[in-house]
């Protein structure tokens, strides 16, 4: 019998750990994968500064980070989120509903996305355009929008090789994906497709980010290292990734040029390589001076030291900002300059 | 058909039959094969680590602190620069640039691990010692033959010059692989090197004792009440399959109930293992339950009846004689549950578990990882190095699943009665 009673009070204890308050001393952290291994890195030398507790931080995608960091203001919501966007009107809307009324914005560098190979594949170079022709689910063919009928490259333009059409694609939730469509798909579609589904009454930013589905495509998950492997092991498909992903493998890819230009630090800066984009995280103002060590983290990321072009960001493979940027993104942190939502 | 010509087609089939079984065995266990000599060769070589061997000597120049300072001083203390003068005389190298290569082959700790040196004995200043410094990762990879060597400079992560010093090291046996302590003592981090799995041990261990707390005592009296007390009827009846379909739900569901009631509606904080240990509990509850109830049914009733006939209540019958013989069977079905609910990854990354936790968790409502979460977040690092950890924790993950399961075999093996 005893140990039955013994049985129901360690039963009772660990009911009691639930009522037993947890009041936060350590930030929390949210959002796109694509930010996460800079976040982390920051985090960790921010940790190891000693003060403070090292910031926890969840791969949750940009919009789920966006869904958790505008549920409310509190120790039980996040208090930064990463982003590898800006911030929709849709969900500043939320924020505001719920109560997150001020957020400062924080523009952390410049990712580039390279559309990569395997090293044993012979060099590319590909524009917008054909890269859309080669994804897009319908184009325009002598004025008329018809399913996707390329099947090789040499069917999209005489001088591509003459060699299957294999794409691995990142999912919709991705980040990756979402900058992909903005970047490549919109702007690589035509006049004429756009015209064509404005006639139509559709949405020709919609219509034309949509990826075809009869195989040429192939969606890879949210796994970049997976894909790197795929292409590694086969020279005829090709993949997008994050910039920092091919500098981490150039043993085993390389990266097609786009409009002749091949992915490089100073390219992506100034966005003469046509594939790149800002990236963001964002910071709940009503946290600070609630959660420790939030400004004092905001001025780590936005260091000389972090984000610099000899910063230990760059290293890993964040393209930093262009110094007039910079000095922005470094005012917003130190004086917490909040967007509006409106 | 003759009488001996059926007889040899029966043999015939007979010998069919066992080729079948055979080749199935073995296709079984090449499969097994393949996957642990995979998992092995990738990751065995993490549990070493690659250091370098240098002379540190502490210039009280470069250190504000004298001789027998006390332990907060010491912490205190910038150590940064007696890292670079010291880690710079490793190789001769010409001019700042190739100074600033020969510093990226020491780990991002090499600050801490000289701290932590003078920390030991607080009288070395003016002295010089050897230390065993933590290579980085890139080092690391090469030294332990991960990482080619032989290809263009462009394309590898190390350049000609920082090969030119790993030969010098080579050659002087200043570089050798030591017993790798960072990976069970250190939580996460963004250098391989680094990384660990200790937040995610502590992490696991905490979560399954919390499901094991809340579900085993519960699946026990459950299956007890069910099997010893109550009666037969079709609420019961209802209850007994239900428990069956429970069994079979997938585990994510358990993770997006947990996200509704545990995290939305009682706001108990996201990645700790407390909610882990309540929604692996939950899912394990009736796993746990119908092996309960197997081994309580297994006793023979002979055993309830002899003590109700010498005066016991039904009471004790059921818990002076029923229990105690059931229990071998109870336990291994315990920890069979216990063993699926420590590998079990898709309910926790709902509840936030899937995050970069670098401090190691000191109590239950801590922010913290789990072992086979870890092997997910890894798998997903660029770093070459994360390829030989993510295997490791593999390895490690294996090995608590099969010395659990052998405690079940035991216990059953060792306890349990056999009615014949």
């Amino acid at each position: 019998m005893n140990r039955l009673v013994k049985i129901l009070l360690g039963f009772l204890l660990v009911l009691s750990f639930t009522t037993t308050s947890y009041a936060r001393d350590q930030i929390k952290i949210v959002g796109s994968s694509t930010v996460y291994p800079y976040a982390t890195v920051v985090a960790e030398k921010f940790g190891k500064g000693g003060k403070f507790k090292t910031p926890v931080i969840e791969s949750t995608g940009t919009g789920g980070g966006m869904k958790l960091f505008c549920a409310g203001v509190g120790a039980n919501h996040p208090d930064i989120t990463n982003a590898s966007r800006a911030i929709k009107t849709k969900e500043k809307a939320l924020c505001e509903k719920n109560g997150v009324a001020e957020i400062i914005e924080i523009v952390i560098g410049n990712d580039g996305i390279s559309f990569a190979h395997s090293v044993n594949a012979p060099d590319a170079d590909f524009t917008k355009e054909q890269l859309w022709r080669a994804l897009a689910s319908k184009v325009d063919i002598d004025g008329k929008l018809v399913e996707n009928p390329y099947k090789n490259w040499s069917d999209i333009d005489a001088s591509l090789p003459n060699k299957k059409i294999e794409i691995l694609v990142a999912p919709p939730t991705s980040g990756t994906r979402d900058a992909w469509n903005s970047l490549v798909m919109v702007k690589g579609c035509t006049k004429t497709a756009k015209s064509l589904y404005d006639a139509e009454g559709k949405k020709a930013k919609k219509e034309c980010a949509k990826i075809r589905e009869d195989g040429y495509a192939v969606e890879a998950g949210e796994n970049d290292t997976l894909i790197v492997q795929k292409l590694s092991s086969n020279p005829d498909a090709y993949g997008f990734f994050g910039y920092s992903y091919l500098v981490a493998n150039k043993d085993k890819i390389k990266a097609s040029s786009i409009n002749g230009v091949q992915p490089s630090l100073e390219g992506i800066q100034d966005y003469s390589y046509p594939i790149a984009r800002p990236l963001f995280f964002y910071v709940k103002k009503a946290h600070i001076g609630v959660i420790p060590g939030i400004k004092e983290f905001l001025k780590e990321f936005t260091s000389k030291k972090a984000m610099s072009n000899r910063g230990y960001l760059a290293e890993i493979g964040l393209v930093p900002l262009a110094s007039d940027k910079y000095k922005v993104t470094r005012t917003a942190a130190v004086d917490l300059n909040t967007i509006k939502l409106k | 058909m003759t009488k001996e010509e059926r007889l040899k087609k029966r043999h015939r089939a007979e010998k069919r039959f066992r080729f079948y079984g055979l080749t199935s065995i073995f296709v079984a266990l090449l499969f097994v094969v393949i996957l642990v000599q995979n998992i092995f060769s990738k990751g065995s070589s993490a549990f070493k680590k690659t250091v370098i061997t240098t002379e540190v000597f502490f210039d009280q120049e470069l250190l504000e602190i004298q001789n027998g300072a006390s332990q907060e001083e010491i912490m205190e203390a910038d150590f940064y620069d007696i890292m670079i003068e010291n880690l710079i005389k490793a190789y001769p190298a010409k001019d700042r640039d190739e100074e600033d290569e020969l510093l990226k082959l020491f780990s991002g700790d090499a600050e801490i691990e000289i701290k932590k040196a003078f920390l030991n004995d607080n009288n070395l200043i003016g002295k010089t010692i050897t230390l065993d410094l933590t290579a980085s990762d890139d080092i690391d990879q090469l030294h332990k033959g991960n990482y080619p060597r032989d290809l263009p400079e462009e394309r590898r992560r190390i350049s000609d010059f920082q090969l030119v010093i790993y030969d010098y090291f080579v050659e002087n046996k200043k570089i050798s692989k030591n017993f790798n302590n960072y990976f069970f003592n250190n939580g996460d981090s963004r250098d391989p090197e680094l990384a660990g799995i200790g937040g995610a041990l502590v992490g696991s261990f905490y979560s399954i004792l919390i499901c094991l707390l809340l579900a085993f005592p519960v699946a026990v009296l459950a299956s007890i009440y069910l099997e010893e007390f109550a009666p037969k009827n079709k609420i019961t009846d209802f209850i007994e399959i239900n428990i069956n379909n429970l069994a079979a739900v997938p585990s994510i569901v358990y993770g997006l109930l947990a996200l509704q009631i545990l995290l939305a509606t009682i706001q108990l904080p996201r990645s700790t293992p407390l909610v882990a240990g309540i929604t692996l509990a939950l899912m394990t509850l009736p796993r746990i339950i119908i092996p309960c109830r197997a081994s309580l049914k297994a006793v023979p009733p002979s055993i309830r009846e002899g003590a109700l006939a010498v005066g016991a209540s039904k009471f004790q019958s059921v818990f002076h004689h029923v229990v105690p013989l059931a229990l071998p069977g109870t336990l291994s079905g315990t920890i069979i549950g216990l063993a699926q609910a420590l590998g079990e990854t898709a309910p926790l990354i709902l509840i936030g578990m899937v995050a970069f936790v670098v401090d190691i968790p000191s109590s239950p409502v801590d922010p913290s990882s789990s072992l086979p979460v870890q092997v997910y977040l890894w798998s997903e690092s660029a770093e070459r190095g994360f390829v030989e950890k993510t295997s490791a924790t593999i390895m490690m993950l294996l090995s608590f699943l099969i010395v659990m399961n052998f405690i079940a075999v035991y216990l059953r093996q060792k306890f349990e009665k056999r009615w014949n």
